[in-house]
């Protein structure tokens, strides 16, 4: 082979390794996963907006077999703040001790202070006599209150939401 | 007020397939090009390289589509196209050795042999591993192999010296550093210990100059690590080894705890053995010689390595000389721990360059995935494998280039050598199953394992979403 055939070749060699590295890098680039928290007056990336319809036959496999909608409780204040929970039939126990599902890292909240739970297909958010109280919309709730998806409750210095709708 | 966004992770399989086509092109490439450059005529067994390749290749693919669909798509090719790269560079060796001395090797021909090992092995453990929290139930296992494989070499018969170092054992002909193993079986170790008693070790103690220090009853994990370390450099005298071990624990540490005192605490207690390494062993004494000043005349016979390796990198330049161009047979074990050099001197500063990057990525996906998967054990076990392929490339190249003393590790999937090579293949098998579980969408959990956990599943999920998020 010619002189010149193995230089192109070498040439080409190193420019397909480079390349390579792009191409990672791009991939890397569009391959964003996990949760983010944005303000709402942000206004949010349309690429990453569009993601979950854009390829309509993906996100129809990535939906649950059990049930096609699902509840989350959503952390959107304080120090947890992004964490999701996907709720199922038992209770969600709130506080600062290590056995409640959602452990708060907040001095303004007991060690067991409020609960979430289903009843004929209602959520409802129990106050468990914390020193605090538990803020439902702005106003403090005895015992149970029924738990509207969209509504607020105030936890100490945690705000968490409850939301229902396709995964 | 905020809103909180998920995004599910695509399993982007058929990116990762075009990708992993795209690492055997260039691989196979490189072995025509070594051939092209040595001797002007294409390698005899270019043909059977090249369907070798696109075998494990699509071996990797298929395994990966059917036992971890959600796996990340970059860590498998780049995987393979250091490996496939490291086979190229060292058929160079090979050949210069072949060409310019009267002796004849087939380094090539064995580490092609134990790349087939490792892929294979890899793949037996992304079928055989569904869940990586099962690796958890054997921790204080793992600790017991680690430790074993580590004294292993001390033992009389099948423990065998080396240029001065202890660390092969010899069964059957074949010599094998079981110190690669150890690592593996130390991380999940590490990972599985740490998990349960970070809390502990990271209650606050006595702060000192605004760092805030630990406790000392905690400070017993740390020095058990330190005296095994310790242990190793002394008997062994591989500095190599001993910096990799008391490196991870100290990393893994910090990442569990998420104090950095540890790190300041694990810096300061690395220096005394270091301090008693360089006077007191006269090997690593010559090697801090030839990293301070290898190039006056009363050093430069017994730095030889080194210096004929500087040459290696200067005479490679920016473009370097090409692949099969260079003269590898300069520098002793070019094949093995001075492989840096001859990919340097051939692909030059532009493709040495290219080969840090990967390395960086492939680092990069270690520690994605562990920020992204949802338990704590995961987590531990993801970054400290990330870290050990880190520091094995930092101590290598920069025992290279003399930024640090020259310390004997090898170069993950670029060096010749079968245990290296089929532990980092174990390595990555692992690191695609966490990455698997990082991106895997909550609801699509592995199924086997709903059932064996006795709680409720999505109490179970929700719980250590909660967690991991903390």
């Amino acid at each position: 082979m010619s002189e010149l055939t193995i230089y192109a070749l070498r040439i080409g060699f190193t420019i397909a390794l480079w390349l390579f590295v792009v191409a990672v890098l791009l991939i890397l680039r569009g391959d964003l996963f996990g949760t983010t928290v944005l303000s709402r007056g942000s206004k949010p990336d349309p690429r990453r907006e569009q993601r979950p319809t854009a390829d309509p036959s993906q996100a129809a496999s990535l939906r649950t077999e059990p049930a096609p909608t699902t509840t989350v409780l959503v952390v959107t204040a304080g120090n947890l703040r992004g964490t999701t929970l996907t709720l199922g039939a038992t209770p969600v126990l709130i506080g600062r001790a290590p056995e409640c599902t959602l452990v708060l890292d907040d001095d303004y909240a007991s060690n067991r202070h409020a609960r979430v739970y289903q009843r004929d297909d209602e959520w409802f958010v129990e106050d468990l006599g914390s020193t605090n109280g538990t803020l439902l919309s702005g106003r403090k709730i005895e015992g149970s209150a029924p738990f509207k998806p969209g509504a607020q409750v105030r936890i100490g210095r945690t705000v968490i939401e409850l939301r229902r709708g396709p995964r | 007020m905020a809103t909180v966004v998920s995004y599910t992770a695509r399993p982007r399989r058929t990116l990762q397939a075009l990708m992993l086509a795209f690492a055997v092109a260039i691989g196979v490439t490189a072995y025509a090009l070594v051939g092209l450059g040595r001797f002007q005529e294409l390698p005899d067994d270019l043909l059977q390289y090249g369907i070798g390749a696109v075998v494990l290749a699509v071996v990797l693919q298929l395994v990966v589509t059917w036992r971890a669909p959600y796996a990340d798509p970059v860590i498998l090719p780049i995987a393979l196209l250091l490996n496939l790269i490291g086979i190229a560079v060292i058929a160079s060796v090979d050949s210069a050795i072949g060409l310019y001395t009267s002796r004849t090797t087939s380094y090539a021909d064995r580490q092609e042999l134990w790349a087939v090992v490792g892929i294979v092995v890899c793949s037996l453990v992304l079928v055989g591993l569904r869940d990586h929290r099962i690796l958890r139930r054997y921790t204080w296992i793992a600790a017991v192999c680690g430790a074993a494989l580590l004294l292993l070499p001390m033992l009389p018969f099948i423990g065998s010296e080396i240029n001065g170092s202890r660390i092969w054992i010899k069964v059957a002909g074949y010599s094998f550093q079981p110190a690669e193993l150890a690592k593996i079986f130390f991380a999940v170790f590490f990972a599985g210990y740490l998990v349960s008693r970070r809390d502990t070790l990271a209650l606050a103690g006595p702060k000192v100059l605004g760092i805030q220090f630990p406790r000392w009853a905690d400070f017993g994990p740390i020095l058990v690590a330190w005296a095994f370390s310790l242990a190793v450099l002394v008997v062994e005298t591989d500095l190599g080894t001993s910096i990799m071990f008391f490196g991870l624990f100290v990393a893994m540490l910090y990442v569990a705890t998420d104090r950095l005192s540890w790190l300041v605490i694990g810096a300061i207690m690395f220096v005394p053995p270091a301090i008693i390494a360089v006077t007191q062993v006269a090997r690593v004494r010559t090697r801090l010689t030839c990293w301070l000043d290898p190039m006056s005349s009363e050093n430069f016979d017994r730095c030889r390595q080194i210096n004929n390796g500087l040459f290696g990198l200067a005479n490679g330049g920016i473009s370097g000389t090409g692949l099969g161009e260079g003269r590898p047979n300069v520098v002793s074990f070019a094949h093995s721990d001075f492989i840096y050099t001859v990919i340097a001197e051939e692909m030059g500063m532009i493709g040495a360059f290219a080969v840090l990057v990967l390395y960086l990525v492939l680092v990069e996906r270690a520690l994605r995935a562990a920020v992204g998967i949802s338990d704590g054990f995961g987590t531990l076990l993801a970054g400290g494998l990330g870290f050990v392929l880190a520091l094995q490339v930092f101590v290598v190249v920069g025992g290279i280039t003399r930024v640090i003393p020259l310390t004997g590790l090898t170069l993950p999937f670029l060096a010749s050598g079968g245990s290296s090579l089929v532990c980092n293949w174990i390595v990555v098998g692992i690191l695609v199953r966490l990455s698997d579980a990082a991106r895997r969408p909550a609801a699509r959990q592995v199924p086997g394992l709903a059932s064996s956990a006795p709680a409720a599943a999505p109490a179970a999920s929700a719980s250590t979403r909660a967690e991991g998020a903390r």
